[in-house]
């Protein structure tokens, strides 16, 4: 999905003078087209991420539309009060994309894994969450944050994950996008577990079980329509994402049942309440959390027996 | 400039002296003492130094002055008042409930003249970095102003953009050091190894320089040399006094909190030479 991403940004800055990137000294190379573009607009902001977000907030409040890019816990946790006062507070255009979000870099351990980013940046009033599943979603989805001038969160993964889509789909923020048509249970994932939903929807169907499956890449705002539908359509909502399970898109969709009142029953899959205090990899820190197709379909099914 | 537009700054900074001390007494709003140190400073740059029309606030060429240390807001909320930005008479409801007048900068959305809300320390000179950088990327000639407290350069993020400021020689960006040699709990320089603050500055890559933060040519001499043409961007530390302007307040930092009676307010106004 980086790649992805500096790609799409090169071609954006081109057309759409206001685009400026920073960077947490990361992804130097990776942004060297942007530079070619125009070196006024990318600056490798050094490993200084309140001072960061606190620059992109002022370009902001000056007209221009600043992306700032890092790993994902410096760019979120590690200043959280600068994207809440600065960005939030003063409802600021910024873009911020966590790169290498969720368990994407398991092996660098839990200093780099972030399993809490959509909880605390969902918290903040008039901040958009997104995370598209592959890396043509996200091409749209850079697109489409320009359209309005909404504070935004993009978390996307690090390089190598499976295209889902065959070319850049069209979406709108704010509204699923339907992956796989169903009848009986609806899997609402948000971010880069698409391959093992899309998998896990395979096993349902072998078991008899009809599985929607759908990319909820804007955690926030909810898409609101869609679940009230789905609330009717289907005898379970099933969320998956590599976040942990409080406060991601399953706490978010457990509010929004909450506030309508609705008893659909929903089941969440995300990471456990713990850091992953041994090694490993993208997979096996999946398989300690249960976030694969067999676990997730097993699970489901049970349930639903 | 001449002596008599140095009196005219002079006789004004009194009467914004006064008007804080009395909003403060009557509407129990606290950081006197850090408001009061730094009113010659926002006097100077909103009245000889800064190019902004209140008739034209969001003029994309105008100066930014960012007050980072946001807990002077009652000071800058005179300033503002008294150079155009809204009337006076709008500080009468300083404090009520659904106002927008209280301890802290309101955003730009909400009051005409602020460029940043701020409030919690470290955020105005980051953010005032950017601005200054949009200057150089929308070829847009201004310059931005930030007026920081001593106690809060404990912050790190300070030092995070002075460092990115120097790198990327941001020359129309300026610093002014309100140093009243205080912050909330004690002397600044107890509390954190401030000094030598001048050479931190220097160190960082900046022009710094040092001044009477109460004396008008001393200040406007030094905002006179910038922006400087070596490309550094400019710190201006000026030594001030908490509490400056009435004699029982000044370097006493129970006026960090403390709210002054009716009878103070007269003392005091009596001392700044304005009409009771």
């Amino acid at each position: 999905m980086r790649n992805a991403f500096a790609e799409e940004m090169t071609r954006i800055a081109t057309t759409d003078k206001r685009v400026v990137v920073l960077s947490g000294d990361i992804g130097n190379k990776l942004f060297e087209k942007v530079k070619l573009v125009d070196d006024r607009r990318f600056y490798n902001c050094g490993i200084a991420e309140a001072n960061m977000m606190g620059v992109a907030a002022g370009m902001a409040l000056s007209g221009l539309r600043p992306f700032v890019y890092t790993i994902t816990p410096f760019t979120t946790t590690r200043c959280f009060e600068q994207i809440r006062v600065d960005v939030c507070y003063h409802h600021a255009p910024v873009v911020i994309v966590g790169t290498g979000s969720g368990l994407s870099y398991s092996e660098l351990g839990p200093t780099h894994h972030s399993l809490e980013d959509m909880a605390i940046i969902r918290t903040l009033p008039g901040m958009r969450v997104i995370a598209p599943c592959d890396a043509l979603e996200l091409r749209t989805i850079l697109h489409e944050v320009l359209k309005d001038d909404i504070p935004t969160y993009i978390r996307i993964g690090k390089k190598g994950e499976p295209d889902i889509h065959k070319s850049a789909p069209n979406l709108k923020l704010g509204e699923v996008n339907i992956i796989r048509p169903g009848k009986d249970i609806t899997l609402l994932c948000a971010g880069n577990m698409m391959a093992d939903t899309l998998r896990a929807a395979g096993i349902l169907e072998s078991n008899g079980v009809s599985a929607e499956v759908v990319s909820f890449h804007t955690v926030k705002p909810l898409d609101d329509n869609y679940l009230r539908q789905a609330s009717t359509r289907f005898k379970m909502i099933v969320t998956i994402e590599e976040h942990s399970r409080i406060g991601g898109l399953g706490s978010a969709v457990a509010e929004w049942r909450m506030a309508q009142n609705k008893n659909i029953v929903q089941m969440s899959f995300g990471t456990d309440d713990e850091f992953m205090h041994e090694v490993g990899s993208q997979t096996y820190a999946r398989k300690k959390f249960g976030l694969t197709s067999e676990n997730i379909t097993s699970k489901i099914l049970s349930a639903l027996s | 400039m001449k002596t008599s537009d140095i009196s005219q700054l002079i006789k004004r900074a009194s009467t914004l002296r006064a008007r804080i001390i009395e909003t403060s007494s009557k509407t129990g709003t606290p950081h006197l003492g850090s408001c009061l140190s730094c009113v010659d400073i926002l006097t100077a740059l909103y009245f000889s130094v800064l190019r902004i029309d209140p008739t034209n606030h969001r003029d994309p060429s105008r100066d930014r002055c960012i007050l980072s240390k946001g807990h002077g807001a009652m000071g800058l909320f005179h300033v503002l008042a008294e150079r155009g930005f809204y009337s006076l008479s709008r500080l009468d409801n300083y404090g009520e409930d659904g106002g927008v007048f209280a301890e802290h900068p309101p955003t730009p959305d909400h009051l005409a003249g602020i460029e940043a809300a701020t409030g919690s320390l470290g955020h105005g000179l980051p953010i005032g970095l950017g601005m200054a950088l949009a200057s150089r990327i929308n070829r847009n000639e201004y310059n931005v102003y930030t007026v920081l407290g001593d106690g809060e350069c404990n912050e790190g993020s300070v030092w995070e953009a002075a460092m990115l400021a120097a790198a990327q020689e941001v020359k129309n960006l300026c610093v002014i050091i309100d140093f009243n040699k205080w912050q909330a709990t004690g002397r600044s320089q107890e509390v954190m190894a401030l000094d030598p603050l001048v050479e931190k500055w220097h160190a960082f890559g900046w022009n710094a320089v040092e001044v009477n933060g109460h004396d008008f040519e001393e200040l406007l001499a030094a905002l006179s040399k910038f922006p400087n043409e070596n490309n550094k961007p400019t710190a201006i530390i000026a030594h001030t006094v908490k509490g400056k302007g009435a004699s029982f307040m000044e370097d006493d930092n129970n006026w960090h909190y403390r709210i002054p009676t009716p009878e103070e307010v007269i003392k005091a106004k009596i001392e700044l030479g304005v009409p009771l």
